[in-house]
């Protein structure tokens, strides 16, 4: 699925709902260091536009969404950003 | 250079648990799971467990605060609970300390609390915040507001201060070193009979609820290091006229703790005069 991405982790949180999609997405991303590529797995279709929007927010890159199947989305975001500090 | 963010930074994971209960915070952009982190390994100290301890207590123990120490040697009554939220009525006659760790850690069982059932002076305060970040004062006598901002300043901690009146309130966020202390805004505690004790003064329960939420949200600035606190900065609030006001605070030269030559280099016992909080 991840074609040239390069994949440093992936997360897989199917079975998982707004808005714990996102505090968990966003607790591997903080792990990793910048320039990393986090892969998410959801089947929450909310999530699969709220993730990569929320990720954006924070100022992390959303280099792709992929569908792979009725249910089932791979976000890959990249690591752009720390913690915002102010 | 780009400091490099080391991913091993993190000595805990959360559980599964702790990811449900600060969800709320995880999301904020400025606390996020590293915020998380340091609140849940801070250390605040309570003076007092009365109108402003009391609801300062409850949200830092909502908040995942790991340490909280509680000094208070009074015993919950029955004229406190119009106000004091942390007991309750089948708590009437037992220790303060002991019925805040009690609403504590029912609350959050992250949270452990310290009980320090003792009262206040200058031979123990030391030894008492010494373990702590950050010490928050709720306290309702002046002999007691001075000796603790004089021991923050001599121990460099910062001290987030407040007080309740009838229906106002103020709040002042001391950093020794480098904002003003509470003897730059009034040097010395006023004489004895000059203001109205606790007593006959009377107080709105709602407002040390307000003031003292207010008092939490300062700790939890300072804990995450994020925002502007009230750092030289006093914050009055009028519940009648439903008023916020902002007075700028200078450092004083000449403070006799915090000054360039300061004269008070000793812990002070004053004379209490409002040591009875009914």
């Amino acid at each position: 699925m991840a074609d040239e991405i390069k994949v440093d982790k992936t997360l897989d949180i199917k079975g998982q709902v707004c808005p714990y999609t996102f505090v968990r997405s966003k607790l591997a991303i903080e792990k990793m260091n910048l320039g990393e590529t986090l892969e998410i797995i959801t089947d929450h279709k909310a999530a699969s536009e709220n993730v990569p929007k929320s990720m954006e927010n924070e100022g992390q890159k959303v280099l792709k969404i992929d569908q792979t199947g009725e249910n089932e989305w791979h976000l890959f975001v990249r690591k752009d950003k720390e913690k915002v500090k102010k | 250079m780009k400091k490099q963010h080391n991913p091993k930074s993190r000595a805990m994971e959360f559980t599964e648990d702790q990811i449900l209960r600060y969800s709320r915070h995880i999301l904020l952009p400025e606390v996020g799971g590293e915020g998380q982190e340091k609140i849940l390994n801070a250390k605040v100290v309570l003076v007092g467990a009365g109108g402003l301890g009391s609801p300062v207590g409850y949200y830092l123990a909502a908040a995942g605060v790991g340490t909280i120490g509680v000094i208070d040697n009074d015993r919950v009554e029955i004229s406190n609970l119009q106000r004091q939220i942390a007991h309750n009525t089948s708590r009437i006659g037992v220790l303060k300390a002991d019925s805040a760790k009690e609403t504590y850690e029912t609350l959050n069982h992250d949270v452990n609390v310290v009980t320090h059932k003792e009262r206040l002076s200058s031979k123990n305060i030391m030894g008492i915040i010494k373990d702590y970040d950050i010490v928050v004062d709720g306290s309702d006598n002046f002999p007691t507001r001075y000796l603790v901002n004089d021991a923050c300043v001599m121990l460099k901690k910062t001290l987030i201060s407040a007080a309740v009146f009838r229906f106002e309130g103020q709040l002042m966020s001391i950093f020794p070193g480098e904002g003003p202390c509470y003897r730059c805004l009034f040097e010395i505690p006023p004489p004895p009979g000059m203001v109205p004790s606790c007593q006959e003064a009377g107080i709105l329960g709602a407002v040390t609820g307000v003031i003292g939420t207010l008092q939490a949200t300062e700790v939890i600035k300072a804990i995450l290091g994020i925002g502007q606190p009230l750092k030289g900065k006093l914050l009055l609030w009028n519940a009648l006229e439903m008023s916020f006001r902002t007075v700028k605070v200078p450092r004083n030269k000449e403070c006799p703790v915090c000054g360039e030559h300061p004269t008070i280099t000793e812990l002070i016992d004053y004379e209490q005069f409002c040591s009875m909080s009914h």
